[in-house]
């Protein structure tokens, strides 16, 4: 054949069968700055790679001049989907580190806040995966009952995304009655509405189809990639840290670990669905163990250690030994002892963890986090290649991948 | 049968003997050393007859004051099966921070040691990808590294000018 015979074309060109994509740093269907290089033939995904970094903000060298109080906030913008169980995992570390006893009324009050936060980010998880296969109701009908969650941070700490929620060793006050009635409205009024949720997408045709047996994984793969959370439950494995290494008395309630058996895009949607049911039963029963403190034990909110809670501003204005706290810590003059501590949480997304070692200084020698995300990420190219560019967009909002947390 | 502090403990010290070494238990977590000729071999035996086929995390630490073991390079591995968690510390001096890579017995190692070569120059060797992965790659310097300062808090050059306000 004489085609082509006018055109000069680059060596190799005719030859490449393929197409090379850009999808990122910045595209409506990455929900975050993720950046990937795909080969793609036709609409087949043929190989593809990820870059990451692209927010990097150094939280590990910041943290080392920081005192312990003041790393909370860079933990806030590791997952900022569920903000409060970094904070309460970076000060249950603090804690286990300086062997600080703390309240039960405390821990049953971490764990209301701790699941809704679990809610709250497997909320936005399962909705906007509903929004890459095409159905955007679901999530513009949940976002008003994740506004309930954020209200109830407002109402204990005042902020409500980037929430620096909490104090080594309790919260900063105790929780307000109104606080409290937020919290029966939302426990009141949520579970009708992930029935409603559930209804839209479980047993729908589309979204099954859209769903199983794409992004997959086995319990194998998955461990020897790191997964943690409810990706690794929905291959299969029952590991969850609240259960295995139970803290901030997780132990006193009951409740089961939903896992999946494929692993796909599916069953990572429906395990992220049991666990919000999980989640509205521990609140439940935490709520409940919190308000059957009778008289002084139920004003209890933070445990006493003077050397890292601040104390009360009248007594600061009123008494020179609180004062000098008060200086102590803002300044930072507090020693840490010397040691080191690994110590996990089970976040939104799997196992987060703050390796902290100590030299005896002010501020930490080193701390490491442990972000899920940013393990788990590597698997991306395994579970899309072979499958269409549409499905890759589904399985990495079903990795619930956050940027924030990936590049720490 | 099940594992503790001490049963692990001994099969390493009866597997490899003087090589594993500065046993403690910070924590709760059994931490020991090894050369870092021997980390593929104890690591390998962890997984193969201790179970643990888990890594949870690997990372960098920079001890400049340690002549000659400067770096080291932490593991946290977890035995899903028994629940038990070791730490495993490889130190290796700044000038030659050479160290066999664990991708080939998880992968989930791959990118981890990206970031730990990106952040303190470990050389992994045998690591089938190692570039940096957080910093760019025009970066010659290893930030994590304690010669690398903290910005100085006092510092004064850092006006309103620099950021289009002044």
């Amino acid at each position: 054949m004489e085609a082509h015979h006018n055109i000069i074309l680059p060596e190799g060109s005719i030859e490449k069968t393929t197409t090379t994509l850009n999808l990122g740093p910045t595209h409506p269907a990455t929900h975050g700055v993720f950046q990937n290089i795909m080969e793609i033939d036709g609409e087949r995904v043929v190989s593809t790679e990820q870059s990451v970094g692209f927010i990097h903000r150094a939280f590990e060298k910041l943290a080392e001049r920081r005192n312990l109080y003041q790393i909370t906030p860079i933990t806030d913008r590791l997952n900022y989907c569920s903000s409060p169980i970094n904070n309460m995992g970076w000060h249950i570390t603090c804690e286990r580190f300086l062997k600080v006893e703390i309240p039960k009324r405390v821990d049953y009050l971490r764990i209301i806040i701790m699941e809704l936060a679990r809610i709250s980010d497997h909320l936005i998880c399962n909705s906007i995966v509903g929004v890459d296969t095409g159905a955007y109701t679901g999530f513009l009908y949940v976002m008003q009952y994740r506004e309930l969650i954020y209200e109830i941070y407002e109402e204990v700490c005042g902020s409500r995304l980037t929430t620096n929620i909490g104090r080594i060793g309790g919260f900063e006050r105790n929780f307000s009655n109104t606080a409290f009635t937020k919290l029966e409205k939302f426990l009141n009024e949520y579970p009708k509405v992930l029935k409603e949720f559930e209804s839209l997408f479980t047993r729908n045709r589309i979204f099954m189809e859209r769903t199983q047996g794409t992004g997959g994984i086995s319990a194998e793969r998955a461990m020897s990639y790191g997964f943690t959370g409810p990706n690794l439950r929905a291959a299969g494995v029952d590991y969850d840290v609240r259960v295995a290494n139970p803290y901030s008395s997780y132990q006193d309630i009951n409740f089961t670990v939903p896992v999946g058996s494929t692993g796909d895009n599916y069953d990572r949607f429906l395990v992220r669905n049991a666990e919000m049911w999980q989640s509205i039963s521990i609140i439940k029963q935490a709520y409940e163990k919190v308000q059957s403190f009778k008289g002084t034990e139920a004003e209890i909110f933070h445990a006493d250690v003077p050397e890292y809670y601040l104390p009360k501003k009248e007594d600061v204005y009123n008494n020179m030994e609180a004062l000098i706290w008060h200086f102590k810590i803002i300044m930072g003059e507090v020693e840490l002892p010397k040691g080191q501590i690994y110590s996990a949480v089970e976040g939104g997304n799997g196992e987060l963890g703050f390796y902290l070692i100590s030299d005896g200084g002010r501020t930490p020698f080193r701390l490491h986090f442990r972000r899920p995300c940013f393990i788990y990420y590597q698997a991306y190219p395994e579970l899309i290649t072979g499958g269409m560019l549409s499905d890759a967009v589904v399985t990495m909002s079903s990795l619930n991948l956050i940027a924030g947390e990936l590049d720490a | 049968m099940s594992l503790t502090n001490t049963t692990i403990q001994e099969k390493l010290v009866e597997k490899f003997g003087d090589q594993v070494f500065q046993f403690s238990t910070d924590s709760g977590i059994l931490s020991f050393e090894a050369p870092a000729a021997q980390n593929l071999k104890v690591i390998q035996f962890l997984y193969d007859d201790l179970g643990f086929t888990f890594l949870t995390d690997l990372c960098g630490v920079n001890y400049p004051d340690q002549t000659g073991a400067e770096i080291v390079v932490v593991y946290h591995l977890h035995n899903f099966v028994q629940n038990i968690r070791v730490r495993l510390s490889i130190a290796v001096p700044v000038t030659q921070p050479d160290v066999f890579t664990a991708s080939k017995i998880f992968e989930s190692a791959n990118w981890m040691e990206r970031e730990t070569y990106d952040f303190f120059g470990v050389n992994f060797i045998g690591h089938p990808n190692l570039k940096r992965i957080l910093n760019v790659d025009e970066m010659d310097y290893f930030p994590l590294r304690k010669e690398f300062p903290l910005e100085d808090q006092t510092r004064i050059d850092k006006d309103d000018e620099m950021f289009g306000r002044g």
